[in-house]
């Protein structure tokens, strides 16, 4: 890539940073210089987002509707997965399961929704419920 | 504190030349990425990140800074620990004795990244060359500026669990034997380079990229998953791992500095030859994101032919370059 291909095309994700690139100067010398990204990664980035963020608002509605716990929201809301909220919070993933339904996390000890609130960053408090419609 | 912060295009290979000049040596980052041999490709199917396989431009986490312990016949420390506070604790005292240390911390629980940018990747490095009050003073070597971080946002970010956990890890260099990169690590560099591209493994190298061509080519094209993977083939080469503007590009990079270097002027030629297939590779990065974003219909297959075309690509230039070198 010479250094005027550079793309500079303000990719949204970067949130106003500038990324360093590898490119070729005037006289043929690999230099490194700031891009404020390009299309192709702006696309895969939102998109990414955009699944975790549908992912999440399922789960919101599943639990408004009464056939999810809360623990779902916030786990996707958090941009995880059974898989890594189970590494993170020490149950094994079929509990972390389970307790995306209702009536077993209801059922949760106050130790447990702090292992929970720990993983997730979040107070016990806040995990108990979802955010207000 | 007079450290000089540099702008990088990958967290590693950044922290560490960031770190190595701090100490005298004149490191850049691609003399920093050629000289540890982490070029590479992985497709590694049974290490999955957020339910994708891994797909890996480069070596393993700490390879770079491993692989530059040799040339420089240089000492490092390795630190983890079992509690954020010990972590904490160790990491304050390096600090209060002047050390510039290397952090190995997840990105997501980072603050000062773009909230687009935060996923759950355990791999990220990053140097602290001060504190001031409850803030850290952070050199991320993937930002243009210092930043900051408060106390409690680092902790979390050092102990975060999970696929790659960093367990707090620290390190600093203990002793540097030279300053000088000689010819012969130059060479040796190189080649171990070709080896790794040109492996006989499935997985890794130009047979990881064909393995991967194959799976790709039967993926159904109505299916989201096969839009969510081609998005993911993408992200892995332009972003996660922070790999930014693309390994091919700095190692390109590296290529022209050790034709002067090491004497050896051939490889001015091959530094050409692999910017133009750094170029391929993000004509690839558009058409899949294209797909992606529904302007061209998801070709599974067209995806896989562009791919298996990078290895030919590839394949070629590494068995060359190893010709090439005396």
């Amino acid at each position: 890539m010479d250094i005027d291909a550079v793309p500079q095309e303000g990719n949204a994700t970067l949130g106003g940073h500038r990324k360093a690139m590898y490119a070729r100067d005037a006289e043929g010398r690999i230099v490194i210089a700031p891009s404020r990204g390009w299309e192709a990664e702006e696309i895969v980035t939102s998109h990414a987002v955009d699944t975790l963020q549908a992912q999440a608002a399922d789960a919101l509605a599943q639990v408004r509707a009464g056939t999810a716990s809360p623990l779902a929201y916030w786990m996707y809301a958090c941009r995880m997965d059974v898989a890594l909220l189970s590494q993170t919070s020490g149950f094994w993933q079929w509990r972390v399961r389970r307790h995306l339904r209702p009536a077993h996390f209801a059922r949760l000890s106050a130790s447990q929704l702090a292992r929970y609130a720990e993983a997730l960053g979040k107070t016990v408090d806040e995990i108990r419920q979802v955010p207000a419609a | 504190m007079s450290f000089q912060h540099q702008h990088a295009a990958h967290c590693e290979s950044g922290v560490i030349s960031n770190l190595l000049r701090h100490h005298g040596v004149p490191m850049t980052e691609s003399l920093a990425f050629g000289l540890s041999s982490a070029l590479s490709f992985a497709y590694i199917p049974f290490v999955k990140i957020s339910g994708l396989p891994l797909i890996a431009y480069r070596m393993p986490p700490k390879s770079i800074i491993k692989g530059l312990m040799g040339p420089l016949a240089a000492r490092f420390r390795f630190e983890t620990f079992r509690s954020a506070a010990a972590g904490q604790q160790r990491l304050d005292g390096l600090l209060a004795a002047g050390k510039v240390v290397g952090l190995q911390t997840s990105v997501y629980w980072l603050p000062y990244f773009p909230p687009d940018m935060r996923f759950h990747f355990n791999a990220h490095n990053l140097l602290v060359y001060g504190k001031s009050g409850d803030e850290y003073l952070i050199s991320d070597p993937v930002f243009e500026e210092p930043v900051r971080c408060a106390s409690a946002d680092l902790a979390r970010a050092r102990f975060a669990k999970g696929v790659l956990a960093p367990k707090g890890l620290l390190y600093f260099p203990e002793a540097i034997g030279r300053q000088d990169v000689t010819p012969a690590a130059v060479r040796k560099a190189i080649l171990k380079t070709c080896r790794t591209m040109l492996a006989p493994v499935p997985i890794a190298g130009v047979r990881g990229m064909r393995l991967l061509a194959n799976k790709v080519a039967k993926l159904p094209p109505a299916d989201a998953h096969t839009t969510a993977f081609i998005g993911h083939i993408v992200r892995m080469q332009e972003e996660i791992g922070t790999g930014g503007a693309g390994f091919r590009f700095i190692y390109a990079a590296f290529l022209q500095e050790a034709a002067t270097l090491a004497q050896m002027p051939q490889l001015s030629a091959f530094s050409d030859r692999l910017t133009a297939i750094g170029d391929t590779w993000r004509a690839f990065a558009l058409k899949a994101a294209r797909m992606v974003k529904g302007r061209e219909p998801v070709d599974p297959v067209a995806i896989a032919s562009k791919l298996r075309d990078l290895a030919a690509l590839e394949e070629a230039f590494f068995r060359d370059l190893k010709a090439a070198l005396p």
